[in-house]
């Protein structure tokens, strides 16, 4: 994987804001983009007296989550106060989840459909919910005091997703959070939204070097700030070289002291470093306890088993099924899949209709998906229907158009929404007659003799401008067949 | 916080039978208001015993009812799991009346317990056939005055003469109580507090002067250029913290705060914390266990009547003893009521206990009022 004297060890921390429509201990909305502390109640904004009240909805997408993650879901689990002092953080403390999570041990199967790693089972240490706090924007550094705090998302259920150290390079890292935000948008728990914050990442990453003496290890950063998959694999890129470097140069291992210990870096997009951030935040006791205001929840087996059998097809059983169902590829089914639920369906039903599942995949990825992004529209939006497209496709099998062609009938039925016969017959496309493309192919090679003696030859290509002068005479001329029929009569001749 | 008024943010409050004396507390006011005819009824909260205690130094009926009983909601927290807002009054019926409008199920309360409220009012004139009385042996031990000690006697008499059969009994884990109250309860206050930090509710240390102060700070500093000391200099925001809440937390206050923060610390945690926790289990099933031979305990409420003001002011552990008798209820998450039983010789009312099983309300209530039918304590009034 890379040549230098290393290995990359990462580890991925990922908080996923659950899809629901109230916030997870009170009636407060989580609808993004509102006017600034105007969905706020005693409960979020931490009033005196107000007591938290579970949201059984964010706790069922939790599991659904964990159920797909593999994860153990423990029969007991219980709610846990982090305390500090942060001013977008009401309470005084944070409602989650500390020494016995909702779940724990799972695992989330990665790969590269180009290949470039093995797959490879990334272990999950746990997830747990907990609530998110508000947003503050101020500039304390500079020693003002105008900060301004909207408590809208204070109190947001969040999953916190936490992997093992088995990432071994930037693209595994990325390759694990594109797996799991596709689950988690098969499962609907999250709309995965990094812009708006629905997903955020951090990175734990250190090296093992090798060194005369044995693998040595480097001190852990844990990096923050990153705002995209991209920037998150640049991030991690970044701070490998940047560890090696600064061990090449001052060969402080894990644990030294001074200086070995676990710092926190934040990741500056705009100029592509990560930058050390204030050692003071780093070193909080947050004097975990249970919250004594919320019941322990009790999930049963029978409701796990319930939960797993409501899952639904996820994105790794979905490929291998298309793969042996239509007989595609890898590359090709992880491509369907990873557009999401819709999409898939939308190909089973023009691989089924058609009848030919690799002709399907293959106008899917380049016709479909193309005119989608170009539009800026999903499947849902698509003028097309399957059964439409499916004719289509059943009309090349048949020859009754060539492939060039029928990207022009294509375009017609974007443009008009007709269907694929009346498409064909508006561009005047139909299936020539046998004998009147036998007529037209011995007249061609009559006036051609230099190309047929090529082909006699054994110069194939030579056909190529006897096709070409066949679909000026007549557009409809199926290619593949007419230079067939050429063969055909040069040898009989 | 505490069981005199004296830690209040407002006002300490005078006890009426003795205006130098204390209410007791932490809910004195409530106490006192309904002793001094202010009030027929007052609701009081009681995480140690601050509704009971009052209740006896003040000559009325308070009843803390079983955690889960009555909703938390809107009850500013002190300790979420010993909390239980209840009942004052003149009588035991008179508190039945206003239990019964307060008991009951919330869904806004996660802790609320979803049990249907039995109609007091309508029992509470029903005398309890066969009563069985049980007495805690560490009930009666070193500390007890002996006023205190003959009139709980008397009281169990008068029981006895209604039919009542009495039996001792021992709850061994009880003499840890008082320690494990002071680890538990500061440490949900520690984290209940917190909000009270400057930046969302209530007091705010004024800004500019503190701000002022900082920037005087950071000039000195530079002045004799000490980078290290520069470098540790609060924040704004921290410093803003700091100075909201040393100004606006009394002595007390800021005590459990700090035994509540460093219990919870790590390293702490397990030695104070769950062992607290563990020991707290053990209390209750000394209840348990208990209520499978009795129907109540009865004993003391406090170990001697009320103490004058200002009398403990330097000794805040004396101060916790007070509720040596009480706070095992809470612990427990059983229900008590206290009813008067006696006055001192110097003229103080004396407090008689009663402890009951899990959602017995309706059982304290009854045995209060057959003994307020057979004693006249409840009606006597200050001067």
């Amino acid at each position: 994987m890379n040549d230098k004297p290393y290995e990359i060890i990462i580890g991925l921390e990922v908080h996923v804001q659950l899809q629901t429509q109230s916030k997870l201990f009170c009636r407060c909305s989580t609808t993004y983009g509102q006017a600034p502390n105007t969905q706020t109640c005693p409960v979020c904004i931490g009033m005196p007296g107000a007591l938290p009240v579970m949201n059984r909805r964010a706790y069922e997408l939790a599991l659904r989550t964990a159920v797909a993650l593999n994860l153990d879901i423990p029969e007991f689990t219980k709610w846990d106060r982090k305390n500090y002092f942060y001013p977008d953080l009401p309470k005084g403390y944070q409602i989650s989840q500390f020494d016995l999570p909702m779940s724990q041990n799972g695992w989330l199967e990665i790969s590269d459909a180009k290949g470039a790693f093995e797959p490879k089972r990334v272990r999950i240490t746990r997830a747990h919910l907990e609530d998110d706090a508000g947003k503050s924007m101020h500039d304390e550094a500079a020693g003002k005091s105008d900060s301004r705090i909207d408590l809208n998302r204070t109190g947001t259920p969040l999953l916190e997703i936490v992997s093992e150290p088995d990432l071994r390079s930037p693209q595994e890292a990325k390759a694990y959070l594109t797996e799991l935000r596709l689950l988690l948008t098969y499962l609907g728990v999250s709309d995965c939204n990094m812009q708006e914050g629905s997903l955020r990442v951090d990175g734990n990453i250190n090296l093992h070097i090798d060194t005369p003496d044995g693998k040595v290890a480097t001190p852990i950063a844990e990096v923050k700030n990153m705002n995209s998959f991209r920037a998150v694999e640049r991030a991690m890129a970044y701070e490998a070289e940047r560890q090696y470097e600064v061990w090449c140069e001052k060969k402080i291992k894990l644990g030294d002291k001074p200086g070995g210990h676990k710092t926190t870096r934040g990741w500056d997009d705009g100029q592509q470093v990560t930058v050390k951030q204030r050692e003071k935040e780093e070193s909080s006791d947050y004097r975990y306890f249970p919250d004594p205001d919320l019941l322990p929840v009790i999930v049963t087996a029978e409701q796990v088993e319930q939960v797993r059998a409501d899952l639904g097809e996820l994105p790794a059983a979905m490929r291998t099924r298309l793969e042996s169902t239509y007989g595609i590829d890898p590359y090709d089914s992880d491509v369907l899949v990873n557009q999401g639920r819709e999409l898939v369906a939308y190909y089973e039903e023009l691989a089924t209709a058609s009848g030919d599942g690799r002709r399907a995949s293959n106008w899917v990825q380049q016709d479909v998906l193309r005119t989608l992004n170009e539009q800026q529209a999903t499947i849902a939006d698509f003028v097309i229907s399957a059964a439409s497209l499916a004719d289509l496709l059943k009309a090349i099998q048949a020859g009754d158009v060539d492939n060039t062609r029928a990207k022009d009938v294509f375009e017609e039925m974007l443009r008009s929404g007709s269907s694929a016969s009346d498409a064909m017959a508006k561009l005047g496309i139909e299936k020539v007659d046998a004998s009147e493309a036998e007529s037209l192919c011995r007249e061609l090679l009559e006036a051609n003799p230099q190309v047929v003696e090529d082909l006699k030859a054994g110069k194939m290509k030579a056909v190529g401008s006897l096709i070409g002068q066949a679909k000026q005479r007549n557009p409809n001329v199926n290619p593949g067949e007419f230079k067939d029929m050429c063969l055909k009569i040069v040898e009989i001749m | 916080m505490g069981g005199s008024t004296e830690n209040s943010a407002f006002k300490k409050t005078h006890n009426p039978w003795a205006l130098g004396r204390t209410p007791g507390g932490s809910s004195g006011g409530a106490a006192a208001c309904v002793a001094g005819l202010m009030a027929p009824l007052s609701i009081g909260t009681d995480t140690g015993g601050s509704i009971r205690q009052p209740a006896s130094f003040c000559g009325v009926t308070g009843m803390k009812p079983t955690y889960g009983r009555v909703s938390r909601y809107g009850l500013v927290a002190f300790a979420s799991s010993l909390d239980q807002a209840g009942p004052l009054a003149k009588t035991a019926e008179d508190v039945a009346l206003l239990l019964e409008a307060v008991a009951g199920h919330d869904p806004c309360d996660s802790t609320s317990a979803n049990v249907p409220t039995p109609s007091y009012t309508a029992s509470v004139r029903q005398p309890l056939q066969g009563l069985r009385l049980g007495i805690a042996r560490e009930h009666f031990g070193d500390g007890l005055d002996g006023e205190v000690d003959a009139s709980v006697r008397e009281a169990i008499k008068v029981f006895e003469s209604q039919g009542a059969t009495v039996r001792e009994l021992s709850l061994p884990h009880s003499k840890y109580a008082i320690a494990t109250y002071y680890i538990i309860a500061p440490c949900e206050a520690s984290s209940n507090l917190a909000r009270y930090d400057g930046v969302h509710y209530g007091y705010r240390t004024d800004e500019k002067a503190m701000l002022a102060e900082l920037a005087e700070e950071r000039k000195v500093l530079e002045g004799a250029g000490d980078r290290a000391k520069l470098e540790a200099l609060d924040t704004s925001l921290v410093r803003m913290y700091r100075k909201t809440r040393s100004e606006g937390f009394g002595a007390e206050v800021k005590r459990r705060i700090m035994l509540g923060s460093y219990a919870l610390s790590a390293g702490y945690y397990d030695a104070y914390y769950v062992k607290a926790l563990k020991v707290r289990r053990l209390i209750r099933e000394d209840y348990d266990a208990a209520f499978k031979d009795v129907d109540l305990i009865i004993g003391p409420t406090t170990a001697t009547p009320a103490f004058k003001l200002g009398e403990m002011n330097e000794d805040p552990l004396a101060m916790y003893l007070q509720d040596l008798y009480t706070v095992s209820a809470n612990l427990a998450g059983i229900a008590a009521i206290s009813v008067p039983c006696g006055i001192s010789k110097s003229g103080l009312p004396i407090g008689l206990q009663l402890q009951a099983p899990p959602f017995e309300e309706e059982r304290l209530l009854r045995a209060a009022h057959m003994f307020q039918q057979a004693t006249d304590w409840h009606t006597k009034r200050p001067n």
